[in-house]
């Protein structure tokens, strides 16, 4: 459990602060701000790669999602868990894995964290609580139930986060592993990401409910919706239902609403939405321009800061990707060496 | 050892299994629908809810996706989930969490995990339940590496088995023929395992190989018993897994006994029965065979509901006679 840390300095005491600058001390909160660059520079270097061959297949870029992957994640340590989505960089690096094995790992590399063998859409951190992407929409969820069974099971304090996007609130899976995880009370929160469109087709011609969060209702858990580009709305969110899931109040479904600024996948020709709408959300609700205005506004951060962040984090992505293109790539003879576990 | 030996039925066998599992190691737990105080639909967990409770014998809603899922996440997370599926045919609606994720997780995260999950398929026809309780769908999961998939056709390994897929860090999947759970059989008390990948054979002879899954080991018993009184010596192969499916013990009876029948519950084309064959076509026994390899497998049609019609789908006895007097006689 995350705990309550010293006060930024120098804001006006009693001021009616939003959530995170009440319960993160300011060298947490420009972490935040460090990890959101992160991911967005994460997400560029890939596409950049792409661009230039070193990468092949597909991905799914999450530019524009930052503030929801970061924010669910404050509130988590290392043993808590997550499922992830195609759409699943960010939550990979939020949760804390290193850029360099994820970059190793889309250029198919043996050090990368699935050895090459999963790529983009199956990216991983075990050690850091991921428990993978998943190329199946909805595929993660009735994990994630699973895993909370086990921390139930095993009376340990962990959660497990399930990421999904508004797609996926159409599966079947998502139904039953909400049903059996408020039946049984287990401490995980279902966090729904939705950017607004499955693929092409929008909410409205999708989805019967006008919002994922009332589908809460009949799973009887609280459904909460928040602006998911608002980092200190999505944590406070995440802090509470953490709360719940450790107090053994079982599970709560998160909405947090939110947008993805390139197409759903290198396929994409942007044809179901106006370029009107993306360059509204591009200039008017970027996640990190919003709390990065916040952070300087509060006085935890100026330009400068903002600006030694900016070049960290350019320096790990071109590190990161020099790591990848200097990894060995997989033999062909190991093919086959983690279809089943080696028993010796 | 000195295990005494009872007479159980192979449902006893499979219950007694668990029980030990549940026993023997905290992380094992039961999952499925109407597995607690109903007993499960073929009464194969029976009392257990009573003994280890309903934390540990799970009454799922009838949801066989989220069910297999959570199973599933439990698994690669450090529980020991045994999940039943109510009747083989509901796999149907959980092939996605077998398939994608179940089957590939290890693989997808280059061996980061391992998902060490059982399940049981109560399978196959005989029961009048027509066509979607009825199915044997062995040969589907057996086409997806990174499953096992089992067979057990006695109550010794139904028990010893189960044992060993539990004890597995790999998915398992067992099939178990209905017709099978009432059948009885010496099993030892306690614990004990058969390896998975490895065949049995059921009955040495010199003239004919049957290769047989399931039930229609008993079926090929019978027949051997007729057989011989005609002066025909067959051999009888309990395949027992059909992933990995264990050749050596195939392709050595071929050699000796020269010729080849499979016999099979499921749709004989793509089935098992096809695999084997073309495992034996590719094989150096192909060069001892002295007639054409012959496939007794399940008809191209749904189970029907009429017993005559339901009979006729499978391999029956006087079926397994005509091919193997045909096979013996034939040759070149």
């Amino acid at each position: 459990m995350t705990v309550a840390q010293a006060k930024p300095k120098d804001l006006p005491v009693g001021a009616n602060l939003p959530f995170i600058y009440r319960e993160y001390s300011a060298e947490r909160l420009k972490q935040a701000l460090h990890k959101m660059y992160l991911i967005r520079q994460f997400e560029e270097g890939a596409e950049e790669s792409y661009m230039r061959g070193l990468i092949h297949g597909t991905m799914h870029l999450s530019i524009g999602q930052e503030a929801s992957a970061m924010g669910i994640c404050m509130p988590l340590t290392n043993d808590d868990q997550i499922t992830s989505t195609h759409r699943g960089h960010g939550h990979c690096i939020a949760k804390g894995a290193e850029v360099s094995r994820m970059f190793a790992e889309f250029f198919g590399k043996t050090t990368g964290y699935c050895g090459g063998l999963g790529g983009s859409m199956h990216i991983a951190d075990v050690s850091t609580g991921n428990l993978g992407a998943n190329g199946i929409v909805g595929g993660g969820i009735p994990i994630a139930v699973g895993a909370a069974l086990t921390a139930k099971r095993l009376k340990s304090d962990r959660v497990v986060i399930s990421f999904f996007g508004d797609g996926a609130n159409n599966e079947g899976a998502f139904h039953e592993a909400l049903n059996m995880a408020s039946l049984w009370k287990l401490p995980v929160i279902f966090v729904c990401e939705n950017n607004g469109y499955g693929m092409s087709t929008s909410m409205a011609r999708s989805t019967a409910v006008p919002n994922v969060a009332d589908r809460a209702a009949a799973y009887s858990m609280p459904g909460v919706i928040v602006d998911g580009n608002v980092l200190s709305d999505v944590a406070e969110a995440s802090h509470e239902a953490v709360r719940r899931a450790r107090a053994g109040e079982g599970p709560t479904l998160i909405e947090s609403k939110t947008y993805r600024y390139r197409g759903h996948s290198k396929s994409d020709r942007n044809r179901y939405r106006t370029k009107e709408e993306i360059e509204d959300w591009m200039t008017n609700r970027d996640p990190i321009v919003r709390y990065e205005n916040e952070l300087m506004e509060f006085g935890i951060i100026d330009k400068a800061g903002v600006e030694a962040i900016r070049e960290a984090v350019a320096k790990e992505i071109a590190d990161g990707i020099e790591f990848a293109k200097a990894s060995p790539s997989p033999e062909i003879r190991d093919l086959e060496r983690y279809v089943y576990t080696e028993t010796v | 050892m000195d295990q005494a030996v009872r007479e159980l039925s192979y449902a006893q066998a499979i219950q007694e299994a668990m029980a030990i599992a549940m026993e023997t190691d905290e992380r094992v737990f039961l999952m499925g629908e109407d597995i607690g105080v109903y007993g499960g639909a073929f009464q194969v967990t029976g009392d257990l809810v009573e003994r280890f409770g309903a934390d540990r014998v799970i009454d799922t809603p009838i949801s066989e996706l989220g069910g297999a899922g959570v199973a599933v996440g439990a698994a690669v997370t450090g529980l020991r989930p045994i999940f039943e599926f109510q009747f083989s045919d509901f796999a149907t609606l959980a092939m996605e969490q077998i398939v994608n994720q179940a089957a590939k997780m290890r693989y997808m995260l280059g061996g980061a995990v391992s998902v060490p999950v059982v399940m049981r398929f109560p399978a196959g026809s005989g029961t009048g339940a027509a066509a979607q309780h009825s199915q044997s769908l062995e040969a589907w999961l057996g086409h997806v590496p990174g499953l096992k998939v089992i067979q057990p056709a006695t109550p010794y390994d139904a028990k010893g088995m189960l044992l060993a897929a539990v004890a597995d860090p790999d998915p398992v999947m067992i099939f178990e023929h209905k017709l099978l759970y009432k059948t009885k059989g010496p099993v030892p008390e306690g614990y004990y395992t058969v390896p998975i990948g490895k065949a049995a054979i059921r009955r040495e002879g010199r003239d004919l190989t049957i290769v047989a899954t399931s039930i229609m080991v008993h079926k090929a018993l019978e027949a051997a018993k007729t057989l011989e009184a005609e002066g025909i010596d067959v051999e009888v192969v309990d395949l027992r897994t059909i992933r990995p499916m264990d050749k050596e013990t195939v392709i050595e009876s071929v050699k000796k006994t020269s010729r080849l029948l499979c016999v099979y519950e499921g749709v004989k084309t793509l089935g098992v029965g096809a695999e084997v064959s073309a495992m034996i076509a590719e094989s150096e026994a192909f060069d001892f065979l002295d007639a054409p390899i012959v496939r007794l497998g399940g008809a191209e049609t749904p189970i029907p509901y009429n017993p005559d019609l339901e009979k006729a789908t499978v391999p029956q006895v006087p079926d397994i006679l005509a091919a193997a007097r045909s096979l013996a006689m034939g040759g070149r």
